[in-house]
């Protein structure tokens, strides 16, 4: 019996997205893309290559981050889709003669097809084992791959293609392409977020069976995400190959992808826009700073996850945003309260 | 039996079902010995009593004394081996184990007493030809009495049964109150919640009503009339 | 006759397999816990076996009397330090914590003891074979084989028949109630990784004799016993043995096509059983 007290007030209560915080947030971020989208105009090629993998490591941190913090799909099968995305470069641009730069969407196009025939299989599987079962089916790939020798077999194969190319143009264009996957990738997940299908992808991680009473096709909604996430995966991976070059399937089809995504996104804030922003700069850090430690450097960073995971669920950016309140990309709707009334009789707080 | 000291106490106690505040400041005393029976309506907070109870709700304020013993951070677990059965709502019953094999766990505790396989089998004969039958088939009243019986495995000093009687039958109910004076013959205090206010009158020497998580009403059948119990049951002033 | 040979050599397999999975199916059932490091840990109790046998020049297979329960153990610390936090809840932080847990396994392990190849010497058994007709079967498999099916008997019995047992399907089934009997649910768990954790470790160093091992193993020896409990069927521990059958038959015969192509005619054949009988060749069929 709420509604006859809040008559009066309640229809100032609005329904809003934006805050300050987030305006703020806004401001920092056309900055900070003005600064880095220019960055082949100021930076070293040192500098570009270490961009280039950021960026290409943010778009597939985002990715997994809307598989697993949104639709609860814990995939560690996303190096699948890397490679398909490295070899499909290759194959479009050395075999069927297309430009290397306009193989490589069409490389990602290829990888989402066939994302949808291994969802069929994969969604028969729950939780952990449907986190081995992605495996599973990269592994299939990598091996397949390994066996049929025009592929390049084991040893792989060279892009060859871009030597149509001089060297910095090829620097530069492989910059932009990556700067446009890893700020499309977070713009992408901001924009599906913000749509009916973020409500049901959050309604979806609340409570499935909630989600699904209240008439959300979960099955639909998850098959749109990872279909998504494995174009978005492709796209990242044939990017990486235009910088690499050299593809070999042990690499292409490495799970040490998945490790990584993991762990910027858990480390980061798992189901936050933020987290894997977070997390890819705190992993490039400490992977251009450790290194040369090898192993060590897995393993503090394993550690890092395990503590996250256990004691702190939606990461570092979480433990900012609850002391905080700052959200940069505001996805939830809050209600705005209504300016404070003058001292009500018997109004309690 | 008795000391004068109540067997159990519960004082000023807040509990929280998740991040909802269920009860406000309940006190409930319960002498060795007695039938309690707790009423009230739907979400007055009366499983919420029981769990917190038992142990299952780690979230409160206030004292929930057994037998003179502070239970605050004793686990679940270790409150049966103190002599505290709960019969949880919904029966409970693990599927995958047999009748005979549900009854077997129940006495995990340890705790030595008259209650044994053969001693509940004759208080519930329903479920002597089961005894092998998963505990997954059998029907509502069936299940109803195994897991009073496995209850009473543990040889409680205090079982709490919880929505003893919903869903089952009329003459189910009947045959789960028959069997109340024999487990109170046997030295088991009982507290149960009723729906059913006439059932809970006549089995019960007190009965408590909740109402919005706070004690309305407190008294023995006989002193009570269905006017008091209305209002304290429904909140309304009759 | 090689292929016949290569069919029973393949069935034998399967044991190993199945003493692999067993660990991951008990963890699964008693506590709906997948543990992705469950392959890291039988390459730890290799490299356990390993250490012990460098030491003091034990036969490989009497390591196991040490292996054993120092492997029972960690897993129940694991469990009670570690995992019972992260059951319960949106079933995120089990995949994420285990899948920690097996890189910084893997990496340890990389760092104590390189990424070179080892292996476990047992002495005689791994040579002699017993004739069968035309066909020669090696003692060692057949022993692995044995291990595996009293491995898996010896947990049935263990959940059928003994007071542990019901606590732990009682658990499985409503861990909650299980506390209103007496039960306490987070030993129970810790039990459950416990006895995992022992099995895998007499599969790791079963592993360890048959064949080199090396640090980054872990990860394929946790895909294999993950596709022996699907092609068997969740929930059915002798489906699990003719699962770990199917797998290795399948990859033997894959193996005598091409060298590369065992591993991958296995998940192949995982594959195909996830599409045509997804409840598993043995599981009982999802009904509604």
């Amino acid at each position: 019996m709420t509604t006859a007290t809040a008559a009066g007030p309640a229809q100032q209560v609005e329904v809003e997205r934006a805050t300050t915080a987030s305006r703020v947030g806004a401001g920092l971020a056309v900055v900070a893309v003005a600064v880095l989208g220019t960055a082949p105009l100021w930076a070293r090629t040192s500098v570009l290559r270490t961009l280039i993998g950021f960026f290409t490591l943010l778009a597939l941190a985002t990715m997994w981050n809307l598989l697993a913090g949104y639709a609860g799909l814990v995939s560690i099968g996303q190096q699948a889709y890397i490679g398909v995305g490295a070899y499909g470069l290759w194959w479009l641009s050395d075999s069927a003669g297309l430009d290397p730069f306009a193989a490589a969407p069409l490389a990602a196009l290829a990888a989402a097809v066939l994302s949808v025939p291994v969802a069929v299989l994969a969604f028969r599987l729950r939780g952990g084992y449907f986190a081995i079962g992605t495996w599973v089916i990269a592994e299939t790939l990598r091996l397949l791959v390994a066996n049929v020798s025009q592929l390049g077999g084991g040893s792989g194969v060279t892009v060859t293609a871009v030597s149509a190319y001089d060297r910095q143009t090829r620097v530069y264009l492989t910059y932009w392409l990556a700067f446009a996957v890893g700020t499309g990738a977070v713009a992408l997940a901001y924009l599906l977020l913000r749509r009916r299908l973020g409500l049901a992808l959050v309604a979806n991680r609340d409570s499935e069976t909630a989600a699904r009473s209240l008439g959300v096709d979960v099955y639909r909604v998850k098959l749109v995400v990872y279909v998504v996430a494995a174009f978005g995966c492709a796209l990242a991976g044939a990017v990486i190959y235009l910088n690499l070059l050299r593809i070999q399937p042990d690499a292409a089809f490495s799970v040490n992808w998945s490790a990584f995504m993991i762990f910027i996104v858990v480390i980061g804030g798992v189901g936050t826009i933020e987290g894997p922003i977070v997390g890819t700069v705190l992993f490039v850090l400490v992977q251009e700073t450790l290194a040369q430690y090898g192993a060590w450097y897995l393993i503090l960073l394993g550690l890092l996850a395990v503590l996250v995971a256990l004691r702190a669920r939606h990461g570092l950016w979480g433990l900012v945003a609850d002391r905080t309140g700052i959200s940069l990309f505001p996805v939830r709707r809050r209600l705005k309260p209504p300016p404070a009334p003058a001292p009500a009789p018997g109004g309690s707080p | 039996m008795s000391d004068g000291r109540p067997l159990l106490e519960v004082a000023g106690l807040d509990g929280w079902y998740g991040d909802f505040q269920a009860l406000f400041g309940v006190s409930v005393s319960v002498a060795a010995g007695e039938v309690v029976a707790i009423i009230g309506a739907n979400g007055a907070g009366k499983s919420t009593l029981l769990r917190t109870v038992a142990g299952l709700l780690p979230r409160t304020d206030g004292s929930v004394t057994f037998e003179g013993k502070d239970l605050a951070g004793v686990p679940a677990h270790r409150r049966v081996a103190l002599g505290i059965s709960l019969v949880p709502e919904g029966r409970r019953i693990f599927p995958s184990l047999s009748v005979e094999e549900n009854l077997l766990v129940g006495a995990q505790a340890g705790r030595p007493g008259p209650w044994t396989v053969a001693a509940v089998l004759e208080l519930f004969p329903m479920l002597a030809g089961r005894r092998r039958s998963g505990g997954g088939r059998l029907s509502g009243g069936e299940q109803q009495a195994l897991a009073i019986g496995r209850g009473l495995m543990a040889n409680p000093r205090l079982l709490l049964l919880d929505e003893v009687s919903l869903g089952l039958a009329p003459i189910v109910v009947r045959r789960v109150y028959e069997a109340l004076p024999a487990i109170r013959a046997a030295g088991t205090t009982v507290v149960v919640i009723e729906q059913d206010i006439g059932q809970a009158l006549r089995a019960a020497d007190r009965v408590y009503c909740l109402l919005e998580g706070r004690v309305a009403l407190e008294g023995a059948p006989e002193d009570l009339d269905r006017d008091r119990i209305a209002a304290a049951y429904f909140g309304v002033r009759a | 006759m090689t292929t016949a040979n290569n069919l029973v050599q393949g069935l034998l397999l399967g044991g190993l397999y199945a003493m692999f999975a067993t660990g991951l199916s008990l963890m699964f059932g008693v506590m709906r816990l997948v543990n992705l490091a469950h392959g890291d840990f039988a390459i730890l109790a290799a490299f356990l076996a390993l250490v012990i046998v460098d030491g003091t020049g034990l036969n490989p297979f009497l390591t196991l009397a040490v292996a054993v329960p120092a492997m029972f153990l960690l897993g129940y610390l694991l469990q009670r330090g570690v995992l019972n936090f992260t059951v319960g809840g949106d079933g995120l932080a089990p995949v994420l914590v285990t899948f920690g847990l097996s890189i910084i396994l893997q990496n340890l392990l990389l760092e104590g003891f390189s990424a070179d190849s080892r292996g476990l010497d047992a002495g005689a058994i791994e040579d002699t074979s017993l004739a069968l007709g035309r066909l020669n079967v090696g003692w060692f498999p057949l022993l692995t084989l044995a291990t595996g099916a009293a491995v898996l008997g010896g947990l049935q019995l263990l959940l059928a028949r003994t007071r542990l047992g019901r606590e732990l399907r009682a658990t499985s089934d409503d861990p909650e109630a299980a506390q209103l009997v007496g039960v306490d649910h987070r030993h129970a768990f810790a039990v459950a990784t416990g006895l995992a954790l022992a099995t895998v470790a007499i599969a790791g160093i079963f592993l360890g004799v048959r064949t080199t091992f090396s640090p980054a193993l872990g990860p394929t020896r946790l895909i294999f016993a993950f596709e022996a409990v699907i092609i068997g069927g969740l929930g059915s521990l002798w489906g699990t043995l003719a699962g770990g059958m199917v797998l290795g038959v399948a990859q033997t015969l894959g193996a005598q096509i091409s060298p590369g192509w065992g591993v991958l005619t296995g998940h192949l054949v995982f594959l195909a059983v996830l599409a045509f009988r997804p409840s598993g060749l043995f599981g009982k069929p999802v009904t509604t």
